[in-house]
């Protein structure tokens, strides 16, 4: 992977330098806008990958429950995959070799997360444990998986470049972002190794439940407040870097519908994130001061009364959680919608249909994701006027959603598709978040959600949304940029495996949870409502669904091994190989050099011209003057 | 290539980096605090008992405190002036004048927390005092934070007036905004937490 | 620096130290205040009122606002608004309660 970002440093000098140096300097110690974007990634994906492990070991348990988990099925894979990148890598400091040593480090992680008294004595699930996998699960593929990888990566490697900027406006803070959030991350995953285990109270740590829980809990506490850092300093950068750094010429109304996506995005961590790290810091006062800020008086944990001076309200929390949580949910969602608007006009060779549409879609429904929280809360004994009005701002919140999708599909009318890997991906967003989208609708409204709630069908709801959604997004995003940031571009073959292996397992993977969430299934249930008459009928699909998780995870091993594969043997490629109008593709090197331009960029059109008639080209990059 | 806009003000927003980077900050501050300030209000409005902040806290040194504040926002603002019209020795008199204020506010906080603890009022003790300690706690901290980047600018930083005075004058004028935002929590905190 | 620039701060200068004694007032008052024990409503009011001067007067002449740029004043809008929400809306949230028995 040395080639992976071979930038030209700034002078000779640093150069030589940089040459002794080699690896820590141009890698880790690194304030280059690219790099910290690939840091980002790499720490991502990688934790995607955990995450969805932590996933692979509860689908298991609610297949076979009661039963030994063969740990080896988890550990041997991937350990294998580490060593087969280590050999790849050739033990040469590199990327490849870390990245190979992470994957043996994830493979221990979890052997030891399988072994133990406390955790699966005889290969058995706890109850317990199983709540810890639930709540990291969780924990880690939002705050440590998504999040960063779409915002931390794309937004820090794509937005500076679609722009015409040398590098984020405030590069050290930019490097603090990174190393803020890798601590955070280590805390989280620290924290299995504490007495008592992880955090085990649900993504959501509602309180009183959180404040009786294990010590897992005060870690996944501190580490929320160091990925809270991170994200505000995070859209900080991004929001002055947006309005200060643009090129001569990129007026607002002609930036790529991706950086409006970052854009509004870095608003919503802005202002969203601050109330859930106050809340926070009330949750730890409670938990390490004795405090009772969502603690009410009279409290009985266990059979004995809690010794607290009482006196406040669990719903606090809720409130405070989800005015940042449901804005979090626009966070998973408006950066993949910017990918696909990037992946969607380059391969129809059409401009995006309704551009102005969009953008103030996008900003509409940033707008609107702050004043909808409650209606995660419909059940906590709201009245009636305060839970009609949440309804009707989630079934405002729903136009601009539906606005983005319709222009999106009309952008694909009348073009000629390129059916490239990005572009299967992006394709298939479309249905995905569709079914995600629509599903959401009965949540939002109180009458449907008190049957619904808690049960399967949320979790299908928002797996949609952010699975099949989201993460198909960012693969089609990793296929589209990765020529620019390698110089080479993955395989096409192994990409179309991965695709059309992914999307059928995945729609078997979450399908059947509407089917289960239909009939009643509660979520949380460590033996996938074996206990239960009503869910008796519903329960084959377990098996279902664990079967569909394990296909998924097979392909995934597809895709991991193209992206290393193709650094070595991909096909090699030159600026613009996509023939694409953005500045990243027509005005930057490939890979970009430090500093990302050779000379300042000056921007003279709108981000899509493609197919413009009496052109001799079938593009018009935005640079390129009349 | 150099990032732009560092120093000279962009033409279309007339700022320059830092300044609309401090403002963004000190939004999502307001956000912070304003969750805490909701929590607050939710906790009060909800309780069956409240005591008034006169009957726990100690007026007296409340009001000295938001005195010597209020003269450290003053000092900060005319550590900037002095830059402007070029003259240093004054920048370096008002703003250690600045940093000394702020040590003074957080000594007089500290003889405050340990006369609580004396009489074993912990945050423990009730919601009052449990939101008592983590407002003026977490301003304190806003505070040290404040003292840091003040120290750095009143020492090693302002070798930086030699080289690029303009620049350094823009770092004290962020560093202000910063150091008046920590004032002007405080004078929210002060009559919500001791005079109602 | 132009020395019509330098004029300028020392005029500025005047205004502060004319800002920081409105600001010594008002403490006193606030103090003097809370001494009666007014009504709870009352004291709520004033109080309120009296720390809204004072932020505003901080926030307009120590941290310029006063004479500031429009891209500050609508970051601060758009906060404001939120912020709004924020103390507002699980106000109404909780004081909406179903009646429990």
């Amino acid at each position: 992977m040395d080639q992976l970002v071979a930038t030209a440093p700034h002078d000779v000098g640093a150069h030589a330098h940089h040459e002794e140096l080699g690896f820590w300097r141009k890698y880790i110690f690194s304030i280059d806008h690219k790099i910290i974007g690939l840091q980002y990634g790499i720490s991502a994906l990688l934790f995607l990958f955990f995450g969805f492990t932590l996933m692979m070991l509860m689908r298991w348990q609610l297949a076979h429950p009661n039963y030994p988990i063969p740990a080896m099925y988890f550990i041997v894979p991937i350990a294998v995959i580490g060593i087969v990148i280590l050999l790849v890598s050739k033990f040469k400091p590199s990327l490849s070799m870390l990245v190979g040593l992470l994957f043996l480090g994830v493979a221990a992680l979890v052997s030891y997360l399988t072994s133990g008294e406390d955790r699966m004595p005889g290969g058995i699930m706890l109850p317990e444990f199983y709540n810890q996998l639930g709540a990291m699960h969780g924990t880690i593929m939002v705050f440590l998986g998504v999040v960063p990888l779409a915002v931390g990566a794309f937004g820090n490697y794509v937005v500076p470049l679609q722009i015409g900027a040398p590098d984020m406006a405030f590069p050290k803070l930019n490097a603090a972002s990174y190393w803020s959030y890798f601590v955070g991350g280590v805390v989280m995953l620290v924290s299995f190794f504490v007495p008592g285990g992880a955090a085990n109270s649900g993504w959501t740590s509602y309180s009183p439940l959180a404040n009786t829980a294990t010590t897992g809990q005060t870690f996944w506490l501190i580490g929320m407040v160091f990925l809270i850092t991170s994200s505000l300093l995070g859209s900080v950068n991004f929001i002055t870097t947006i309005i200060q750094l643009r090129a001569k010429g990129m007026t607002f109304m002609r930036l790529p519908f991706f950086v409006w996506a970052q854009f509004v995005t870095s608003f919503l961590l802005l202002l969203a994130f601050p109330p859930l790290e106050a809340a926070g810091i009330l949750q730890l006062m409670d938990r390490l001061a004795g405090t009772s800020f969502f603690l009410p008086s009279g409290l009985v944990v266990a059979g004995q009364p809690l010794q607290v001076s009482g006196g406040g309200h669990p719903i606090l929390w809720q409130h405070l959680f989800w005015f940042l949580a449901h804005p979090e949910v626009y966070v998973l969602i408006l950066p993949a919608m910017g990918i696909l608007g990037e992946v969607i006009a380059n391969n129809t060779r059409k401009p995006l249909w309704g551009y102005k549409s969009l953008v103030y879609a996008v900003i509409f429904l940033g707008f609107m994701s702050f004043i909808v929280w409650a209606h995660h809360m419909f059940l906590t004994g709201m009245g009636t006027v305060i839970s009609a009005f949440f309804q009707t701002t989630t079934m405002i919140i729903s136009i601009p959603s539906v606005i983005i999708l319709t222009a999106l599909i009309i952008s694909l009318w009348g073009g000629s598709i390129r059916f490239t890997t990005p572009m299967l991906f992006a394709l298939a967003f479309l249905p995905m978040f569709g079914i995600g989208g629509l599903t959401g609708l009965p949540l939002g409204l109180a009458p449907t959600d008190i049957h619904l709630h808690d049960t399967y069908y949320v979790i299908g709801h928002f797996h949609y949304v952010v699975a099949p959604g989201s993460l198909f997004a960012l693969f089609a995003g990793i296929y589209y940029w990765y020529p620019k940031v390698t110089g080479r571009k993955m395989s096409d073959v192994m990409g179309k495996i991965h695709f059309w292996g992914s999307f059928v397992s995945i729609n078997i993977v979450f399908l059947p949870m509407f089917i289960q969430g239909f009939a009643g299934v509660s979520r949380r249930l460590s033996d996938g409502a074996q206990q239960y008459a009503h869910a008796q009928s519903v329960l084959p699909w377990n098996e279902v669904m664990s079967i569909g998780a394990w296909v998924l995870g097979v392909f995934q091993i597809v895709f991991i091994f193209n992206f290393f594969w193709s650094l070595r043997r991909g096909e090699t490629v030159n600026e613009n190989p996509w023939q694409a109008t953005t500045l990243e593709w027509s005005a930057a090197p490939t890979p970009p050099p430090h500093g990302n331009f050779i000379k300042v960029p000056e921007v003279y059109r709108g981000p899509y011209e493609y197919s413009v008639p009496g052109k001799s080209r079938d593009y018009t990059p935005q640079n390129e003057a009349d | 290539m150099q990032i732009p806009y560092t120093v000279q003000l962009r033409s279309d927003t007339g700022l320059f980096n830092a300044k609309l980077g401090v403002w963004l900050f000190l939004a999502s501050e307001v956000m912070l605090f304003g969750a805490l300030f909701s929590s607050y209000v939710l906790l009060r409005v909800g309780a069956d008992h409240w005591p008034h902040g006169w009957e726990e806290l100690n007026i007296p040194l409340a009001t000295l405190n938001t005195v010597v504040l209020i003269s450290s926002s003053v000092t900060m603002v005319m550590s900037w002036a002095s830059l402007k019209m070029s003259n240093f020795k004054k920048y370096k008199l008002y703003m250690g004048l600045t940093i000394l204020c702020a040590l003074i506010f957080l000594v007089v906080k500290a003889f405050e927390y340990g006369h609580k603890f004396e009489i074993g009022h912990y945050p423990s003790y009730n919601t009052f005092l449990a939101i008592y300690f983590t407002l003026t706690g977490l301003h304190g901290l806003h505070v040290i934070g404040g003292i840091v980047l003040n120290t750095y600018l009143w020492g090693p930083g302002s070798y930086m007036w030699k080289t690029e005075p303009e620049r350094f004058t823009n770092r004290v004028e962020v560093a202000g905004l910063y150091w008046h935002f920590v004032d002007l929590v405080w004078i929210f905190l002060f009559p919500v937490l001791y005079l109602l | 620096m132009s020395e019509a620039h330098a004029e300028d701060i020392k005029k500025h200068v005047r205004t502060y130290i004319m800002v920081f004694v409105v600001l010594l007032a008002l403490t006193i008052v606030t103090v003097a205040v809370s001494t009666l024990h007014l009504s709870t409503v009352a004291a709520v009011s004033v109080a309120l009122i009296i720390a809204v001067i004072k932020g505003s007067l901080v926030a307009s002449y120590f941290m310029h606002l006063i004479s500031e740029k429009k891209l500050i004043y609508a970051v601060l809008v758009l906060t404001v608004v939120f912020f709004v929400g924020l103390m507002f809306l699980p106000v109404g949230a909780f004081s909406d309660k179903v009646a429990l028995p």
